[in-house]
């Protein structure tokens, strides 16, 4: 009466599934490169000039020079006591209602400064959680 | 001798779910593999103690910087001037680009700051410079 059910079409071994999932696995893990980027984030302004009156007092001008010399408004300093000292001045102009920072730190390196030390200096106004950084044009002072 | 015929089938572990263990495995790792693009220059980056990790692999762009001036991008050694209209083609296509700046640390400021002024031009304006975890190990 009722029609056997057919048996399969054919069935293959499934004992091998398991060799080539791991081949395939072997394979994704050479491949993989667990990410490995990381950096100091700079967010870049919009191109073009634009003028913004800011009080002279609420802007720390930091120059570098071309052997790595560092000047903060024109007192020289080693680069590793910038994060004390930004982080002295950020405290000292205090916060905006809003909690933002209101001291701005411009950064002028000079043409053939080494971008390292450069580095060094945004890392360590970055240390001490300076928000506005501005990157000026060098210039040959 | 019944126990210790107990004793003998418990032992042996069931291997039938192995190959959905890996299959598991292998789902994660395909998810997770972003192939690696390009090669770049060799360059020696700087190190620094307050970075950031990049979020993702995939809206990254990386521009080359070599000690000698020479800029790469995407395996071709290319001109400053032409930089922004590769980052702005890039822009278009993902609009959420970041662009990693493997620069080496003897770099002048000089080519830096062109390469900003290329950046902003094509309105990439999410920058985050390549730098090692100070104290060493792994880029």
């Amino acid at each position: 009466m009722y029609n056997k059910p057919r048996r399969g079409l054919g069935s293959f071994t499934s004992a091998s599934m398991a060799d080539i999932a791991f081949l395939l696995l072997v394979f994704f893990l050479v491949t993989t490169t667990i990410s490995m980027d990381k950096g100091i984030e700079m967010v870049l302004p919009e191109p073009g000039d634009t003028d913004i009156e800011i009080p002279k007092s609420n802007i720390t001008n930091i120059l570098i020079n071309q052997t790595g010399k560092v000047l903060i408004d024109e007192v020289p300093i080693l680069v590793r006591d910038i994060a004390r000292e930004a982080e002295m001045r950020i405290n000292k102009r205090g916060f905006k209602p809003d909690g933002e920072q209101i001291m701005i730190f411009s950064v002028k390196p000079h043409r053939d400064t080494k971008y390292n030390v450069y580095i060094q200096v945004l890392d360590q106004l970055k240390r001490a959680g300076a928000k506005k950084i501005s990157i000026a044009n060098p210039e040959t002072f | 001798m019944k126990i210790e015929k107990k004793t003998k089938t418990s032992n042996e572990i069931s291997t039938s779910s192995m190959p959905d263990i890996i299959f598991m495995l292998l789902i994660f790792f395909m998810v997770t593999t972003v192939m690696r693009e390009y090669e770049g220059l060799d360059v020696l980056v700087p190190k620094a103690k307050s970075i950031q990790k990049l979020e993702s692999k995939r809206n990254t762009s990386y521009v080359w910087a070599a000690k000698d001036g020479t800029i790469v991008v995407d395996d071709r050694r290319i001109n400053v001037g032409d930089l922004r209209h590769i980052m702005y083609e890039k822009m278009v296509k993902r609009p959420k680009t970041t662009v990693s700046l493997l620069a080496d640390q003897e770099v002048s400021m000089e080519t830096i700051t062109d390469i900003h002024t290329e950046l902003r031009e094509a309105y990439a304006l999410r920058l985050s410079y390549s730098a090692k975890t100070l104290g060493g190990d792994n880029l």
